[in-house]
C-alpha cells in the first residue's frame, strides 16, 4: 500500500540524470510514467534505494517521423498520445490497434511507451508490437548513444539489455520500404487486465507481396516472444489463406503458454492461432476487396 | 373527500411523496467530494494501525518476536495474540455462535488471517514495522475445498476447539423427506444438476476500517467505523470488550458501499479499540484492498447438488437439494440464528411444488470466514441461481420451451397465500404477467427465429431466463433473530414546533438513498414536504435501536417503522386539529397535510398549524411536543419477484461472449421513489453480470488466494457492463407493509445471475454441455465447446 | 506556522529524507515538505486536508483516487506527491466556482449517477478530462473514457446519463461553433477504432 523509504531527485538535464544513475548503481531505478514502477513499489515488490525522476527532462515528449522516414517515440511520449496520435493513423496499424489496450485511459495519461518497453512485463503490449515492427530503443549513458534492437533488448522478464547508468531515451520504427498493414489483439476480460494472450502482426505489403513480417506474442512465455518461423512464412510471399494460416500455425508453435486461472495452455496456444488469422485475415479482405476493386 | 374546489390537499407528487423521483438529498455533499467516510475522520492525537497478515493459509505458529517493530521510530505499540490473550481478547465470538481469532495464537488458518497489529503516528510508519516483526511458522497441510476437509486424514482446521473431530461445522435439513421420496417414486423423468457457486465478495469500493476513540475522562468508547449495522456492533462490543453498553457509541459515518461485507465484527475494529484504550489516543484503522478481499466476509463459495422429479407433461412432482457450504475458517455469518444454511430453502417459492427436501452441511477451509454476505439475502441468491438453473435443465431435459415449462409450474394468482414446499408462506403475485411483459420486451418468439438462422451461419446466439420471488424483510419475531436479538427495527420522529422535522431510524443506508426515500413516507403520511424533513442514521446515541440495513430488509422492515410512526404523530396532530377546529375528533376529516371539519370543509388545519400547537396550545391532560417514536415487528417478509432475460452471442473461437440485450421486470410493490428503485436494480444487474461472467476468488492447491486484489478479482467497468431495459408495469402491492412497499436492493443480485448463465448455455444448446459453472469465462467457454464437456470453476486451480 | 511533534533523538532525525515542493490545489499556492515515498493521493487527503479524493484499491485499479495535474486525470495513487512540484492539481472540491456547481456535479444528481458517493469524485474528474478533450461525446465515447473508474452501486448507466448531461449543460453555454470538428479536439474513440 505504501512505498518503503528511498531517495529521490529530478534531474533537470539528461547528463545530471545519467550521473545520478552511474552514482548510484545497483539499486537505482528511473522513474518516468511510474505506472507500472509504482504499483510495485506500493506492494513493496519493488524497493529501489534511489529514484531518478525523469519527466522535468526536456524534449523527450515527442512521438514524430524522424528525417529518415522512421518513426521516433521519445521516454516521455505518453500512451495517451499515441492513442489520439494523428500520425499513427492510417501509417501504423499495429501500433494503432495496440494503443487504446494499453492499462486503462487513466493509466495511459501517464504511462509511457519506453518506459513500458523498459519494464519488459512478458504481459506489456508494447514490446509484442515493437518487435514485430522490428523496433529498437536508443540507450544514453556515459559512454554516449547505442542503439538496442527490440530483439536484444527484453532479456528476460522484467530484465532489459540497458546497463546501470544507461537511460532509454527514444523508441524507434524503422521506415516502411512497402505499405504497412496489420494489428493487435488482445484478450483481455475487462479494460485494465493483463493480457491472457496478446498478439502483435506488423507486415509491409508491395502489391499482393509481403515484403516485410513480424509477429510477437504477449502473455504466452516467460517474455514477450518473436514468432520469428511465423513471420517468415510469411516474406516473400503473396498474402493468401493458405499462408496465412500457416503463419498462424507456427505462430502458435512458437508461444510457451503455461496453464492457470486465466485459462489452459491449449486454450491460449489456439487464441494465437485466432488472433494470427483474424489481423491477417483483415489484411487479406482488405486486400481482396483492393483487387476486386481494381478489377471492376 | 371534498369538492375539488375545497379541497386543500397537497399534490403527492409536489411535496415529494411516495411515487416521487425526487432528487437525492445525500448527494449534495457527495458531489462536492464533503462526505464524511470513516478515512475522512480525523481527531486530535490520532494513531495509525496496520495488520501483519499471514502469508500461509495454515501453520502453527512458533514464535513471534515484534522488538525491531517496537524499536522503530513512530511505533507506539505492536499487538500479537499472545497479549491480547491476556486479555481475553485473541479470539471473539461471532454472530453464528463460533469463535473467530482476533489475532492468531496457536495457528494461522487462512492466507491473509490477523497475526499482528502495529500502531504508530503514521500509516507508512505503521507498515514499515509490521515488515520487521518477524513470524516462525510451521507449515501445516492447507485445506481449499470441503471435499478435502472432510477426507479420512485432513487435519483439523479447529482443533482449538474442544471436541471438534472434524472438519465439519453444521448439518441441517428442511422439508418433507418421505413425500419427497414418494414424488421421486411417481416421476417420469429425474433431472439432476450439481454445480459449484464460486466464491464472490462484495467489494465495495471503500474498505472497512474503523477510528476508535476512548475517553479516559469520561470512560466513554466511541468508535467510528463502516457498519451496516451500528447497534448490533455496539452488543457485540460490549460483550466483547466487557466495556458497559451505555458507555459505548458507535458511529457509521458515510458508507462507501456495503453490500453485506460491512455486518461482521473483524478483528481489525477489535485490536484499534483495545489500542485506544491502552493507548488513550484514537486509533485509526484503515485497510487496504489486499486485506479486505483476502480477510473479510465473502460471499457464496458452496456446492449445490439438486434432482427434480418431473411429470412428462411438465409438471414437477418434487424436489430433492443437498448443499455444501465453505465457510473458511471460521462460521462467522450474520444470519438468522434458526437458519444455518441462511433462507436457502427460499428456493423454489414461485413454483407450486408439492414436495421437496433439502439438507446442507456446513464445513471448516483454510479461508477467510464468511459465506452469507454480497447482496444475497441471506443466500437466497444461491438459491434463487441453483432454481433457476436447474429449471433450465429439466425443461431441456424435457424437450420444452424454457418460458412455457416456468408458466406451467409457476404459483397462480389466484393461489396466494400460498405455502411453499419449505414452509415459507409467499402472499402475493403475479408470475405470469411479469413473464409476459418480459417475453414481449425481449420480443421472444422472433429472436428464437433469428438464433435458428444464426445457427445455420454457424454464428452463436443464446437466451436465458431467470424468474424468482424472494423473501425481504428479516424478520418476523417468531423466526428470526441474529444471537437471540429479535429482527424488529425503528424510526424516531420528532416534529418541530414550525412543522420540520428530524427522523431517525435503525437502518443504515450505505448508499440506497435512506436520506431521501425516508422523508417520501413521511410527507406521504403527514403531508409535511419531504424537503422539511431530516434524516439521521448511523448514531447508536440517537438512533433508535435497529438491526442495521443488509438482506434488503430497510424498506421493509424500517421503513414500515417510518409509516407507523409517522401515523402515531398524525393521530395525536388530530387531537390537536379537533382542539384547534374547537369540534369532536368524531368530526375531523385528513387530506393530504391537513384535517378540515368534515361538515364544512373550509374550515381545517394545517399539520404544521397542528406543531405548532403541540407546543403551545394543548387541550388539557395532553402531553405536550409531537414526537414518537415506533417499533416494527413485520408480521412476515415481502415477497418481490422478478424475471430477468438476456440474450448474447458467444464468439466459438474466442469463447467471449457479449450481451445483446437484457430486459428486467421487477415488481417490488409500492416504489417510494422510482429513480433510486431502478438504481438499485442497475445495480443488482451489474453484480449479477459481474458474478456471471469474470468475477470470483479462488486458490491454488497450496492454498494461496488467487483474487485478493483488483487485478485478479475482476470487476466489470463502464466499457464491459451492458445496458438496462428496466420494466415497472407489474406492481402487485405488499398486502401486509404499512405503505404496500416491498424489498428491492438484491432482487437484481439474486436473480440475474442465471439469466446470463442461461443464455450461454442455451447458445451452447445441442453440444451436450449441462454446466458451466461462474463465472463464465472465455476459456471455459470455448473448453465446454471444444470438448462438449461440463466445466467446472471448483478450487483448486488447475496450473502447470 | 507552528508544528509540534515527538522528539525522537537525533538519529532517527536523520533518517528521513524530506523535500520541499510548491505547486497548487484548486488554484491554492501551497508549500510542502514531504517524504519522496508520499504519494499524492495522500498529500491531498491529510497534507492538505481535501478528502473528496478517496482510495479504494491498492494495485492502481479503481480510480476512486482521480484528479488532474495541469488539466490531465491520473489516478493520485500512482503519482509520488513530489512529482506535482511546479504542478497544478485539481480535485472534486476545485470543480464547483464561488457560486454555483460545475455541469458535471449537476448532471450527477439529476441523473441519479451516484449512490454511495465513493467513486463520485473520481468519475467526475475523467469525465471532465473527457468533455475537455472531447465536448460531444457519445455514450461509446463516455464508457470508454471511464473504463479506468470503477463503480459498484450503478451499474454505469447512469453515469453516462449524467456525463452526456453535463455535455449537453456545457454546450448551452459555450455554443460550438459551425466549424469546430475541422479544429479536431481530437478525443473519444469512435467505432473505427476498436
Amino acid at each position: 500500500m505504501f512505498p518503503s523509504r528511498f531517495r529521490y531527485e529530478a534531474p533537470r538535464s539528461l547528463d545530471e540524470a545519467i550521473a545520478l544513475l552511474s552514482e548510484g548503481g545497483d539499486d537505482a531505478k528511473v522513474l518516468a510514467g511510474g505506472q507500472s514502477l509504482v504499483p510495485m513499489m506500493k506492494l513493496r515488490f519493488a524497493s529501489p534505494a534511489l529514484l531518478v525522476d525523469i519527466n522535468n527532462l526536456p524534449g523527450l515528449a515527442y512521438h514524430r517521423e524522424g528525417t529518415d522516414g522512421s518513426l521516433r517515440i521519445g521516454a516521455l511520449c505518453r500512451h495517451s498520445d499515441l492513442e489520439f496520435s494523428q500520425i499513427l493513423r492510417g501509417t501504423q496499424p499495429t501500433m494503432a490497434a495496440a494503443a487504446p489496450l494499453v492499462a486503462d485511459p487513466l493509466v495511459r495519461n501517464r504511462g509511457t511507451l519506453v518506459g513500458s518497453l523498459c519494464h519488459a512485463d512478458p504481459q506489456g503490449d508494447w514490446a509484442s508490437v515493437m518487435l514485430a515492427l522490428g523496433g529498437s530503443v536508443t540507450a544514453a549513458g556515459p559512454r554516449g548513444r547505442r542503439s538496442i534492437p527490440l530483439t536484444e533488448f527484453v532479456t528476460g522478464p522484467f530484465q532489459n539489455a540497458l546497463s546501470r547508468d544507461e537511460i532509454a531515451v527514444e523508441a524507434v520504427v524503422p521506415k516502411a520500404t512497402g505499405t504497412r498493414a496489420g494489428g493487435y489483439l488482445k484478450l483481455e476480460r475487462r479494460v485494465g487486465d493483463f493480457a491472457t494472450v496478446g498478439v502483435a502482426v506488423a507486415i509491409e505489403m508491395s502489391g499482393a507481396n509481403v515484403t516485410r513480417a513480424g509477429i510477437a506474442l504477449t502473455g504466452v512465455g516467460g517474455s514477450t516472444i518473436g514468432a520469428t518461423d511465423a513471420a517468415a512464412a510469411l516474406a516473400g510471399k503473396p498474402l493468401t489463406a493458405g499462408t496465412v494460416a500457416e503463419a498462424a500455425e507456427l505462430a502458435a508453435a512458437a508461444a510457451k503458454p503455461r496453464t492457470d486461472h486465466r485459462g489452459s495452455a491449449e486454450y491460449k496456444r489456439h487464441l494465437v492461432r485466432v488472433f494470427v488469422t483474424r489481423i491477417l485475415g483483415s489484411s487479406l479482405a482488405a486486400d481482396t476487396a483492393a483487387d476486386t476493386e481494381r478489377a471492376a | 373527500m371534498t369538492t375539488t374546489d375545497e379541497s386543500r390537499a397537497l399534490d403527492e407528487i409536489k411535496i415529494g411523496g411516495l411515487g416521487s423521483s425526487r432528487k437525492r438529498v445525500e448527494d449534495d455533499r457527495f458531489i462536492r467530494g464533503k462526505g464524511n467516510y470513516t478515512d475522512d475522520i480525523v481527531l486530535p492525537g490520532m494513531l495509525h494501525m496496520e495488520i501483519l497478515r499471514s502469508p500461509l493459509p495454515h501453520a502453527r505458529i512458533k514464535s513471534i518476536d515484534a522488538s525491531r517493530a517496537w524499536a522503530l521510530p513512530g511505533v507506539h505499540l505492536v499487538l500479537t495474540g499472545e497479549m491480547m490473550a491476556t486479555r481475553n481478547l485473541a479470539w471473539m465470538p461471532t454472530l453464528s455462535y463460533d469463535t473467530q481469532a482476533v489475532l492468531a495464537t496457536d495457528k494461522v488458518r487462512f492466507q491473509g488471517q490477523e497475526v499482528a497489529c502495529v500502531i504508530a503516528d503514521d500509516p507508512y510508519i505503521a507498515k514499515d514495522a509490521c515488515e520487521l516483526i518477524e513470524v516462525d511458522y510451521e507449515p501445516l497441510p492447507p485445506i481449499v475445498n470441503p471435499w478435502q476437509g472432510l477426507a479420512e486424514d485432513a487435519p483439523i482446521i479447529r482443533d482449538d476447539k474442544t471436541g471438534q473431530d472434524s472438519n465439519v461445522i453444521y448439518l441441517w435439513e428442511v422439508g418433507d423427506q418421505a413425500g419427497t421420496d414418494r414424488a421421486f417414486e411417481q416421476a417420469d423423468v429425474v433431472s439432476k444438476l450439481e454445480l459449484h457457486y464460486p466464491r464472490s465478495h462484495p467489494s465495495p469500493i471503500e474498505c472497512c476500517g474503523s477510528v476508535a476513540d476512548f475517553n479516559r475522562a469520561t470512560s466513554k468508547l466511541t468508535v467510528y467505523m463502516t457498519t451496516q449495522a451500528p447497534h448490533i456492533i455496539r452488543a457485540a462490543v460490549a460483550m466483547v470488550a466487557e466495556l458497559p453498553e451505555h458507555m459505548i457509541r458507535i458511529v457509521s459515518p458515510d458508507i462507501g458501499g456495503g453490500f453485506g461485507n460491512k455486518v461482521p465484527v473483524y478483528p481489525g475494529y477489535v485490536c484499534s479499540i483495545l489500542a485506544s484504550i491502552l493507548l488513550e489516543r484514537p486509533v485509526k484503522w484503515i485497510e487496504d484492498k489486499t486485506g479486505n478481499l483476502i480477510s473479510t466476509g465473502f460471499a457464496r463459495d458452496i456446492y449445490l447438488r439438486g434432482e427434480m422429479a418431473l411429470r412428462k407433461d411438465g409438471k414437477i412432482l418434487g424436489v430433492r437439494m443437498h448443499t455444501d457450504a465453505d465457510h473458511g475458517a471460521f462460521f462467522s455469518d450474520a444470519q438468522p440464528s434458526k437458519f444455518k444454511i441462511g433462507l436457502m430453502h427460499s428456493a423454489f417459492a414461485a413454483y407450486d411444488i408439492p414436495a421437496a427436501h433439502l439438507t446442507a452441511r456446513g464445513v471448516y477451509t483454510n479461508k477467510a470466514p464468511g459465506g452469507v454476505a454480497y447482496r444475497c439475502s441471506f443466500r437466497v441468491t444461491e438459491a434463487m441461481f441453483f432454481q433457476e438453473r436447474m429449471v433450465q435443465a429439466a425443461a431441456d431435459d424435457l424437450g420444452m420451451d424454457q418460458a412455457a415449462f416456468r408458466r406451467m409450474n409457476f404459483v397462480r394468482d389466484d393461489d396466494f397465500p400460498h405455502r411453499t414446499p419449505f414452509g415459507f408462506l409467499t402472499d402475493s403475485g403475479q408470475y405470469a404477467k411479469c413473464l409476459d411483459v418480459g417475453l414481449k420486451a425481449i420480443d421472444y418468439e422472433n429472436f428464437r427465429i433469428e438464433q435458428a438462422q444464426a445457427r445455420k451461419q454457424g454464428r452463436l446466439l443464446g437466451l436465458g431466463i431467470s424468474t424468482m420471488t424472494e423473501p425481504l424483510g428479516a424478520g418476523n419475531s417468531r423466526e428470526y433473530d441474529i444471537l437471540g436479538i429479535k429482527m424488529f427495527d425503528s424510526a424516531d420522529l420528532k416534529v418541530h414546533m414550525t412543522g420540520k422535522a428530524i427522523l431517525r431510524t435503525g437502518a443504515k443506508t450505505q448508499g440506497q438513498g435512506h436520506e431521501t426515500t425516508w422523508a417520501q413516507i413521511v410527507a406521504h403520511e403527514l403531508g409535511i414536504p419531504a424537503d422539511d424533513v431530516v434524516v439521521e442514521e448511523g448514531d447508536t446515541d440517537t438512533a433508535p435501536f435497529g438491526m442495521g440495513t443488509y438482506a434488503s430488509r430497510s424498506t421493509p422492515v424500517a421503513g414500515a417503522a417510518v409509516a407507523m410512526v409517522a401515523r402515531k404523530i398524525r393521530a395525536k396532530a388530530r387531537k390537536l386539529a379537533a382542539h384547534l377546529l374547537e369540534v369532536s375528533e368524531e368530526d375531523i376529516e385528513w387530506e393530504l397535510g391537513r384535517f378540515y371539519v368534515r361538515s364544512a370543509p373550509a374550515r381545517g388545519v394545517s399539520i404544521q398549524e397542528c406543531a405548532m400547537a403541540a407546543y403551545s396550545n394543548m387541550p388539557d391532560g395532553m402531553e405536550p411536543g409531537l414526537e414518537n417514536t415506533a417499533y416494527y415487528d413485520p408480521p412476515n417478509l415481502t415477497w418481490p419477484f422478478a424475471v430477468y432475460i438476456v440474450t448474447v452471442e458467444v464468439d466459438k473461437e474466442t469463447g467471449v461472449w457479449d450481451v445483446l440485450r437484457m430486459v428486467a421486470v421487477d415488481d417490488c410493490g409500492v416504489r417510494i421513489n422510482p429513480m433510486i428503485v431502478e438504481g438499485q436494480i442497475m445495480g443488482g444487474l451489474t453484480e449479477a453480470y459481474a458474478m456471471a461472467s469474470m468475477q470470483f476468488i479462488t486458490f491454488d492447491a497450496e492454498g494461496n488466494c488467487v483474487g485478493s486484489n483488483y487485478m485478479d478479482y475482476l470487476l466489470p467497468s463502464a466499457w464491459e457492463t451492458p445496458g438496462y431495459e428496466l420494466h415497472s408495469e407489474v406492481v402487485t402491492p405488499c398486502p401486509h407493509h404499512p405503505i404496500g412497499a416491498k424489498g428491492i436492493g438484491e432482487c437484481a443480485a439474486v436473480g440475474g445471475p442465471a439469466a446470463f448463465v442461461n443464455a450461454v448455455m442455451d447458445a451452447l444448446g445441442g453440444t451436450g454441455v449441462r454446466n458451466i459453472d461462474m463465472p463464465v469465462l472465455p476459456d471455459r467457454v470455448w473448453e465446454a465447446l471444444t470438448y462438449h464437456r461440463d466445466v467446472s470453476g471448483a478450487p483448486p486451480i488447475r496450473q502447470d | 506556522m507552528t508544528l509540534v511533534y515527538d522528539d525522537l533523538g537525533d538519529e532517527a532525525a536523520q533518517d528521513v529524507p524530506v523535500r520541499k515542493i510548491r505547486f497548487t490545489v484548486n488554484g491554492r499556492r501551497l508549500v510542502a515538505e514531504i517524504e519522496p515515498r508520499l504519494l499524492l493521493a495522500d498529500l491531498i487527503r491529510r497534507g492538505v486536508g481535501l478528502t473528496g479524493t478517496h482510495r479504494g484499491c491498492d494495485t492502481t485499479n479503481c480510480g476512486a483516487c482521480t484528479v488532474l495535474v495541469d488539466g490531465t486525470a491520473v489516478k493520485s495513487c500512482t503519482m509520488l506527491a513530489v512529482q506535482v512540484d511546479g504542478h497544478e492539481v485539481t480535485t472534486v472540491e476545485g470543480l464547483a466556482s464561488a457560486s454555483e456547481l460545475h455541469p458535471l456535479q449537476e448532471g450527477f444528481r439529476q441523473e441519479h449517477g451516484l449512490q454511495c458517493g465513493f467513486c463520485t469524485p473520481g468519475m467526475m474528474l475523467a469525465a471532465k478530462a473527457l468533455l475537455d478533450r472531447n465536448p460531444d461525446p457519445t455514450e461509446e465515447d463516455v464508457r470508454w473514457a471511464l473504463s479506468g473508474n470503477l463503480c459498484r452501486c450503478t451499474g454505469y448507466q447512469n453515469i453516462v446519463k449524467s456525463v452526456l448531461w453535463a455535455a449537453e449543460k456545457l454546450a448551452e453555454r459555450e455554443p460550438k461553433p459551425a466549424e469546430a470538428s475541422a479544429g479536431n479536439q481530437r478525443g473519444g474513440i469512435t467505432d473505427d477504432d476498436h
